[in-house]
C-alpha cells in the first residue's frame, strides 16, 4: 500500500528532561492500557475471523452443521476444487470482472474531468460545486439504488424518457443481460465519482502555476497541458485510487441486490453476491468461505499487478 | 492519578449507561397479560390472514396473533436466517416441499397427540410430503397441484373435444393445433427455466426419482428417460418455444392472442385469467395426460409448522385449529383463492359448483409425493439446468439422465454420509 | 478577462454536472410527495399536481418506519461512542507512546488494511451465533469496535502533536491518563468529530452486516428495511420515494452540516504518506 507510516518527528523531546527507567515503564504500561481494547476488539472480531475463515473453507460446513456440529466434515480442498467446476460462479467471476474492467475506467474518467473543470481558476463558487458533487457519496447506498430503479425504470424511468425525446429508442436497462451492468454502471459512477474527484482536486491543487504558465509560454495548448503537466502530477494518486476503486468494484454487493436480485439471466450475480446467496441464503458456509478467499486472492493479485505496472511505467519514464 | 482515575471511570460510565439506555428501550415489553403468537404467512396469504384474526381472538381472548407477512421470493431464506439466528416465530406457513429440510434441521416439532384429529379429512399424497419418518412434522394448510389450462376453442377448431389423456393423443393434439394456430404460435409452453413441467412428466413414470432411502439420483430409469424423450421432442418437433419465463412479458396477453394453447399452472392462475381475459377467449382446467392414461403431478400448497422453538405450544396448536376448520377454509378460499386442504371444504357450494377448480380434486387424488430429501430443491434445480442444455442440443435423453444423476449424487453427498452414521432420516 | 468564451464554457459545463448529480436526488423528494400512481406515468412528471404527505403516514402507521428510524439512530449513536472510545486512546498510543513492537504491530494493521472485511463475515456469524448475539444490537454493533482505519486516522493526527507539549505535561508531574485527558482530547478534536461522522454514517448507511445480523423484521436498520420493503412495494414508487428520503435525509443534513470535518479526514485518510 501507499499509505506509507509517517515516522514520528526526530527526537528533540528528550532535551528537557533525561527519562527515568521506572518513567519508560509507566509509559508502556499507559500505552498498553490505551491499545488494549481496540487491540482485543481487532483480534476477536477481526483476526480471529479471518483466520477461521480459511479453516471453514476447509470444511462441509452447511445447515446441517449448523444443526449439530456432528455433521462437520473436514474435506480439504474439495470446495475450491467444487467452486472452479461451478458455472455459476465462473459467471459471477465473469460479471464482477466485467464491472471493473468498464466501472474503473469510467469513474476514473468522470471524476478527473469534474477534478480538471473544478480546479480551473475561472469557476465560480468552487467549494458550493465541490460538496455538490460529492453529496451523493454520503447518500444511504440502498435508497438510492431504490431511486435509480426508478430513474432506470423501462416506461415510466427519466432516462428511456431523455433518450425518447432525442429520438433514440427506449432500453429495458436491468431487463436484459446485455444492458444490466452498463445500468449498475451508471447508478455506481453518479454515487461515487465525487469520492475520487475531492481526491484529484487535493492534489491539482499542489501543482504550480508556474508549471502550466511555463507549458502555455511554449505553445501548449490545454490538451498538451493536461498531458505534460496534470497527467504527470498526478500518475501516483491515480495508481492509488485504481487500486481503490478496483476493491471497491470487487465488491460490489448492494447495488445488485437491491437492482436486480442477480438478474436478468444472472448477469449482475457478482462474487460478493454468489457468496451472500451461498452463504446466507442456502446456509453452504464453507463452500460460501471458500468464494470469500478466492475474492480476497483476486483483489490481493491485482493490487500487485497495479503496483508491479507502475513500478515498470516509473522506471522507464 | 487519583484525579484521573474516577474521570474515566465516568467517561466509560457514561459510555456504557448510554448504551445500555438506547439497548433497552429498543425492547420495549408488553404485558397485557394475553400470550402473544408471531404467525409468518407469505405472499397473498400474508396480506389476507389478518381478516381472519378478529374471529380467532374473539374465540380465545387470552391470545393475540401477530400476523408477519413475508414475500415468497424471500421466505425459504429468512426462515433459515430465522432458524439459524434463533428468532424463528411461533408458527408459520411454509411450502411443502420445505418440510423435509426444516425438518432436518430440527426446527419443527411432531404433531402433538391431541391435534393428531387435524390430519384426518386431508389429501394423502399432500399429507405425505408432511411427514418425516411416519410422523406428520407440518399440517397441510392449503393445497394446489399444477393443471392445463387449455384454450377450448382452438382445440376444437383443431378437431378435439376434450383434452387426451395419453402422451401419444396429446402430441397429436398438439400436432393439430399447431397447423390450425396460425404462424409463429406453438401448442404449449414450458418455460425452459421451470423445472415444474419436467418434474411432472417425471413423477408419472413407474419408478421413484431418487434410489436408496432418497440418497441418489435414479433418474437414469427408463420412466425418466422416457420423460426426457417426451419433454425433448415437444421442442424438437416446434410443440413448444424455446423460451424462458422471463422472455414472456405476461402470460395472459399470450395465451390469449394465441402464442400457446396449453399451459401448466396452478390454482392461482384461475383468478388471473378470469379478471384478465376478455370473454370471448374460451379456456378450461384438465387433468394432465400421462403415458398411458391421466398421470400425476406433484401435489403442491402450504402447510403451518409449529416451531420446536416456540414457547407457547397450545396456543400455537389453537392458531393452527382455528385456520384448518372447514367453515375458515372456505372463508379463506373466498378472500385468496387459495384450494383448502380438508377434503370436507371442497362440499361449500363455492367449490362444488366451478367447472374451473373440480379438475384439481381429481388431479390431487392422482398426485405423487416428491422424494424427501431436504436438498430437494436444490437437484431439481440442477435437473432443469441440465434438461436445458438438453433441449438446445448439448445432452441427449440418455446422457442428460446421466449428467442429472452425477450433478444429484453429488448434492447427496452428505446425506449419504449422514445416513450411514445413523445421523439424519 | 480575455478568455471569456472559455470561462463561460466552464461554468456551464460546472453546472450542467451540478444538474446531473443533484436531479435524481430532487426527483425522489418530489415523487415522495405526488399522489399514489402519479409517478408511472409518461413523461414522468417533475412535480406533484397536488402535494399529499400520505406516504410518509403509510410508512409510519402502517410499515414500522418509526422502529426503523429508531433502530438505525441508537445503532449508528452507540457505534459512533465505542469506535471512539475504543480507537482515539490507541491511536494516540501508537502515534506517541513508546512500547515494545509498536512499529511492527503498525505494519501489520495497515497491512491488514487491503483485508476485505467481508471475507470474515461467515465466521464472525457463527462466533456471535456461540455467544447468543445475533439478531441483537450488540452483534451489529462489533464490526465499528475493531475498525483499523479509525485507528490510522487517529494515529496520522496524533502525530502532530507537539512532544513538547506532552513533555511539558509529564514535568508537571501528570499522568498519563491525565494528559490523555487534558492536553491530547482538546487538540484532537477535530479528528474525533471527523472519525465520529465517519462512523455514525458508515453505520447508517450499512448494509451487508446488518442484512446479515438482524434477522427479525423489528430489529432491522433503514437501509434493510427498505430493500425487503422494495421488493414487495416495487409498484408504490411514491411510497419507496419516501421511504428513501427518510432514510438519506438524516445523513444528508449532517453532512452538509459537517462537511468541512469530513472532507478534510478523508483527504487526510487517503492521500497521506
Amino acid at each position: 500500500m501507499t499509505m506509507q507510516t509517517v515516522t514520528a518527528p526526530a527526537a528533540t523531546r528528550e532535551a528537557t528532561r533525561p527519562p527515568r527507567r521506572s518513567d519508560h515503564r509507566k509509559r508502556s504500561r499507559a500505552a498498553w492500557g490505551f491499545v488494549a481494547p481496540s487491540l482485543i476488539a481487532i483480534g476477536l472480531f477481526f483476526v480471529i475471523p479471518m483466520v477461521s475463515a480459511l479453516l471453514l473453507s476447509l470444511t462441509d460446513f452447511d445447515i446441517y452443521a449448523l444443526a449439530d456440529l456432528n455433521n462437520l466434515r473436514f474435506v480439504g480442498l474439495d470446495n475450491y476444487q467444487n467452486l472452479l467446476g461451478n458455472s455459476l460462479f465462473w459467471g459471477a467471476m465473469r460479471n464482477t470482472v466485467w464491472f471493473s474492467v468498464l466501472g474503473v475506467p469510467l469513474t476514473l474518467a468522470v471524476s478527473l474531468a469534474a477534478a480538471v473543470i473544478l480546479n480551473a481558476r475561472m469557476v465560480l463558487w468552487r467549494p458550493i460545486w465541490r460538496v455538490m458533487f460529492f453529496a451523493p457519496y454520503v447518500t444511504t447506498l440502498v435508497a438510492t439504488a431504490v431511486l435509480w430503479n426508478y430513474l432506470l425504470h423501462t416506461r415510466y424511468g427519466i432516462i428511456n424518457w431523455g433518450l425518447t425525446s432525442v429520438g433514440l429508442p427506449a432500453v429495458d436497462w436491468l431487463g436484459q443481460p446485455s444492458t444490466s451492468i452498463p445500468a449498475i454502471l451508471m447508478f455506481v459512477v453518479w454515487k461515487t465519482f465525487g469520492y475520487n474527484m475531492l481526491i484529484f482536486l487535493a492534489v491539482l491543487q499542489t501543482v504550480p502555476d508556474e508549471l502550466y504558465e511555463a507549458a502555455r509560454i511554449d505553445g501548449a495548448g490545454p490538451w498538451k497541458q493536461f498531458r505534460h503537466v496534470t497527467l504527470p502530477a498526478i500518475a501516483p494518486t491515480l495508481l492509488l485510487v485504481s487500486i481503490i476503486s478496483v476493491a471497491a468494484f470487487f465488491q460490489l454487493f448492494a447495488e445488485p441486490y437491491v437492482m436486480t436480485q442477480g438478474g436478468p439471466a444472472q448477469s449482475t450475480v457478482t462474487v460478493l453476491y454468489f457468496m451472500y446467496e451461498e452463504g446466507f441464503k442456502w446456509w453452504n458456509l464453507g463452500s460460501a468461505s471458500a468464494v470469500a478467499f478466492i475474492l480476497f486472492l483476486c483483489i490481493f493479485a491485482i493490487t500487485l499487478i497495479q503496483l508491479w505496472v507502475s513500478k515498470r511505467l516509473g522506471a522507464t519514464s | 492519578m487519583t484525579l484521573v482515575r474516577p474521570d474515566r471511570r465516568t467517561a466509560l460510565g457514561w459510555l456504557a449507561g448510554s448504551t445500555a439506555a438506547l439497548a433497552t428501550a429498543s425492547c420495549t415489553g408488553r404485558s397485557d397479560g394475553r400470550t402473544h403468537l408471531t404467525f409468518w404467512a407469505m405472499g397473498a396469504e400474508g396480506t389476507a390472514v389478518p381478516q381472519l384474526v378478529p374471529e380467532f381472538e374473539r374465540r380465545n381472548p387470552g391470545i393475540a396473533v401477530e400476523v408477519q407477512a413475508v414475500p415468497w421470493t424471500a421466505a425459504h431464506q429468512k426462515l433459515l436466517t430465522a432458524y439459524a439466528g434463533d428468532s424463528l416465530p411461533d408458527i408459520s406457513q411454509i411450502g411443502n416441499t420445505w418440510v423435509s429440510e426444516m425438518a432436518a434441521i430440527g426446527a419443527l416439532s411432531a404433531t402433538p397427540a391431541f391435534a393428531s384429529d387435524l390430519l384426518t379429512d386431508q389429501f394423502p399424497a399432500v399429507l405425505e410430503t408432511n411427514r418425516v419418518d411416519g410422523q406428520a412434522v407440518a399440517t397441510p394448510w392449503y393445497v394446489d397441484t399444477r393443471l392445463l389450462f387449455c384454450r377450448t376453442d382452438i382445440l376444437s377448431r383443431a378437431g378435439y373435444d376434450t383434452v387426451p389423456t395419453t402422451w401419444a393423443e396429446w402430441k397429436a393434439s398438439m400436432h393439430a393445433i399447431k397447423r390450425v394456430a396460425g404462424e409463429g404460435n406453438y401448442a404449449i409452453l414450458l418455460p425452459v427455466n421451470e423445472f415444474e413441467q419436467l418434474l411432472t412428466f417425471g413423477l408419472q413414470a413407474d419408478e421413484p426419482l431418487l434410489a436408496d432411502q432418497a440418497t441418489r439420483g435414479n433418474f437414469s430409469s427408463p420412466g425418466f428417460i422416457a420423460a426426457l424423450a417426451f419433454y425433448k421432442s415437444l421442442f424438437d418437433e416446434g410443440l413448444a418455444p424455446l423460451v424462458s419465463a422471463t422472455q414472456i412479458s405476461n402470460v395472459w396477453t399470450e395465451f390469449q392472442r394465441g402464442y400457446f394453447s396449453f399451459y401448466f399452472s396452478g390454482p392461482w392462475s384461475i383468478g388471473d385469467f378470469r379478471r384478465r381475459l376478455p370473454p370471448e377467449t374460451q379456456w378450461a382446467t384438465a387433468g394432465i395426460p400421462g403415458p398411458t392414461g391421466p398421470g400425476a403431478s406433484a401435489p403442491g400448497g402450504s402447510s403451518l409448522a409449529v416451531f420446536r422453538s416456540t414457547r407457547h405450544p397450545e396456543a400455537a396448536w389453537a392458531w393452527v385449529r382455528y385456520l384448518l376448520e372447514p367453515e375458515t377454509q372456505v372463508r379463506f378460499n373466498q378472500i385468496t383463492g387459495s384450494l383448502p386442504a380438508r377434503q370436507s371444504a371442497w362440499e361449500a357450494p363455492a367449490l362444488a359448483s366451478d367447472p374451473m377448480i373440480q379438475p384439481f380434486k381429481a388431479q390431487l387424488a392422482r398426485a405423487e409425493a416428491v422424494p424427501k430429501a431436504p436438498e430437494w430443491e436444490r437437484i431439481v434445480t440442477e435437473m432443469q439446468i441440465v434438461a436445458e442444455r438438453m433441449v438446445r442440443g448439448e445432452y441427449t435423453p440418455e446422457t442428460a439422465a446421466a449428467e442429472i444423476d452425477r450433478r444429484a449424487d453429488r448434492l447427496l453427498e452428505k446425506r449419504r454420509w449422514m445416513l450411514e452414521r445413523g445421523g439424519a432420516s | 478577462m480575455k478568455l471569456k468564451p472559455r470561462v463561460i464554457a466552464l461554468n456551464v459545463a460546472v453546472a450542467f454536472i451540478a444538474l446531473m448529480v443533484l436531479f435524481p436526488l430532487a426527483w425522489m423528494v418530489s415523487v415522495s410527495f405526488m399522489q399514489t400512481g402519479e409517478a408511472a406515468t409518461f413523461p414522468p412528471p417533475l412535480l406533484p399536481d397536488s402535494w399529499t404527505l400520505e406516504h410518509y403516514r403509510t410508512l409510519f402507521v402502517t410499515q414500522g418506519m418509526g422502529q426503523y428510524l429508531w433502530n438505525s439512530f441508537a445503532l449508528a449513536t452507540m457505534a459512533t461512542l465505542l469506535a471512539l472510545g475504543f480507537t482515539v486512546p490507541a491511536g494516540y498510543a501508537f502515534a506517541k507512546l513508546k512500547f515494545a513492537g509498536r512499529d511492527r504491530l503498525f505494519q501489520l494493521l495497515i497491512g491488514a488494511l487491503v483485508i476485505p472485511a467481508q471475507i470474515g463475515t461467515l465466521p464472525l456469524f457463527l462466533m456471535l451465533k456461540g455467544m447468543g448475539l445475533v439478531n441483537t444490537y450488540a452483534g451489529a454493533l462489533v464490526p465499528w469496535l475493531a475498525s483499523i482505519f479509525g485507528l490510522f486516522l487517529v494515529r496520522q493526527y496524533a502525530l502532530s502533536i507537539p512532544d513538547e507539549m506532552l513533555e511539558a505535561a509529564r514535568v508537571d508531574g501528570a499522568s498519563e491518563g491525565q494528559i490523555f485527558r487534558r492536553v491530547v482530547l482538546p487538540t484532537m478534536q477535530p479528528i474525533i468529530v471527523t472519525l465520529g461522522l465517519f462512523v455514525f454514517l458508515g453505520s447508517w448507511n450499512d448494509f451487508l452486516w446488518p442484512l446479515i445480523i438482524l434477522t427479525d423484521q423489528s430489529n432491522y436498520t433503514l437501509p434493510v428495511a427498505l430493500a425487503a420493503m422494495s421488493r414487495e412495494h416495487v409498484q408504490d414508487i411514491e411510497m419507496m420515494m419516501a421511504g428513501s428520503v427518510i432514510t438519506v435525509a438524516p445523513v444528508l443534513i449532517l453532512f452538509l452540516a459537517l462537511q468541512r470535518y469530513y472532507i478534510r479526514g478523508m483527504l487526510a485518510g487517503s492521500v497521506k504518506g
